[in-house]
């Protein structure tokens, strides 16, 4: 074990590199899941239709192909990132699918009522799901996303594969460095752990402050 | 870059057998993950606290972290201590185990919703645990698991491409093998991608006719 410690300033930076992909990963999904969760109730069915096809391509093919190609095949277009951008749109993309189904489901799920007061006020539509129908769906979304946020953690593991040195790919190098396997593999298990009980701790307080005065059930209700 | 169709007819046999294994992974992982979940899902009903309690975090401890470097543990870890299996056996076993700490969830809650009446019926009767479980609460707690069961199974298909990482010659993998001796990504990666769609697309489809098929029995 002592000889994986001596590894400890990579294994730091490794742990940054995680933890920068699952953030900007986050907040990419999360646009695109407003986006294409607004878009999938759209008046217009052609914005509908896009965001379907949208939908069905990331959450259809698997989560590693979506990022070979976006790594690999799009410099041959002359669309070229760098790996770590690569890993981020990747993960972005394919969570961000997931993400509008719920934040279609959470919208669809606030009652028909909120819709007719709105009507009533004669609010116009961007004032009725900005004021009125978004703030009630978000409570109902953050349990789900933060399963999600999880799911997405686990998937920055993946992007090891196309060169990016994060947590996975420290490890790899302390595996070849030392022939040691156990060890480093274990290690970085526990920090994955840590990062992510810890985001499951994030999120059970947001959705708490979210839920307070409202008679909602968050994730930690029985 | 252009598209070559030479390339694209030349990978497709390749890409035909990788496409077998990974069916085939799909269908033995997920087997793994159905029984496994559903002895988890029991053992959680444990009236042993520590059972429950140890049970909780070790699922937890699985289902947060990444299967990648579960894959890893499993295919470099377990020779040291003079286990040898084949890279195939690894990972379809990480993938079971995965993603029964999944399905036990939907078990319990599918058992869950069996109406405690059922059980005092079965005491009533005088049945075992065996007979309890067999003939009374199983059949019951079943057929509503379905359709998230058959959700996972599509889950687990499209992680299977990392069962590549560990040189499992899989749709993925082989396709990656044509693109690095070919030095093309365009046509296989795209291949792959249209396979994955054209599997997981129409069983997404089936889960979701079954998922309506059962909400109507239940209502009526």
């Amino acid at each position: 074990m002592n000889e994986v410690i001596a590894f400890y300033p990579i294994l730091i930076k490794g742990t940054i590199t995680t933890i920068q992909l699952t953030v900007m990963g986050a907040i990419l999904a999360l646009v695109i899941s407003f986006i294409v969760g607004l878009a999938r109730i759209s008046k217009f069915r052609s914005v509908r239709v896009i965001a379907i096809i949208y939908l069905e391509f990331f959450r259809g093919s698997s989560a590693l192909v979506q990022m070979f190609f976006i790594y690999f095949v799009l410099p041959m277009w002359g669309i070229y990132f760098d790996a770590l951008t690569a890993g981020v749109v990747a993960c972005g993309l394919n969570v961000g699918a997931y993400g509008s189904e719920v934040v279609r489901g959470a919208i669809l799920a606030v009652g028909k009522e909120q819709h007719e007061a709105s009507q009533a006020l004669n609010y116009s539509v961007y004032k009725k799901y900005r004021y009125v129908i978004i703030p009630q769906a978000i409570p109902i979304m953050i349990p789900t996303f933060g399963n999600l946020l999880i799911e997405l953690l686990k998937l920055t593991a993946v992007a090891s594969l196309i060169t990016i040195s994060d947590l996975t790919f420290m490890a790899q190098i302390i595996r070849v460095q030392t022939a040691l396997t156990l060890e480093p593999f274990l290690l970085i298990l526990v920090i994955y752990f840590i990062i992510a009980s810890i985001l499951v701790k994030l999120v059970d307080l947001i959705a708490k402050k979210f839920s307070k005065g409202r008679n909602i059930m968050t994730a930690g209700d029985k | 870059m252009e598209w070559n169709w030479d390339h694209a007819f030349a990978v497709l046999p390749q890409l035909a057998d990788g496409l077998v294994v990974t069916i085939q992974a799909t269908i033995v992982a997920s087997l793994l993950a159905y029984v496994l979940g559903l002895g988890i899902a029991i053992l959680k009903m444990s009236k042993s606290k520590f059972t429950r309690v140890s049970l909780y975090w070790v699922t937890e401890f699985v289902r947060r972290t990444p299967i990648l470097v579960q894959l890893y543990v499993v295919f470099y870890v377990l020779p040291d201590f003079g286990i040898f299996l084949e890279a195939f056996t690894c990972g379809v076993i990480v993938l079971g185990i995965h993603f029964s700490t999944y399905t036990s969830e939907v078990f319990r809650a599918g058992i869950d919703n069996v109406p405690k009446g059922q059980w005092e019926a079965a005491k009533s009767l005088n049945y075992n645990p065996l007979q309890t479980w067999k003939n009374v609460i199983l059949p019951q707690a079943i057929p509503p698991m379905i359709p998230p069961l058959a959700n996972y199974l599509i889950t687990m298909f499209k992680e299977t491409p990392l069962l590549a990482a560990i040189t499992v010659v899989e749709l993925f993998r082989a396709a990656d093998q044509y693109s690095n001796s070919h030095y093309t990504y365009l046509e296989p990666m795209t291949l792959v991608g249209i396979f994955f769609l054209i599997v997981s697309i129409p069983s997404a489809m089936l889960a979701m006719k079954l998922e309506k098929k059962f909400k109507q029995a239940k209502t009526a």
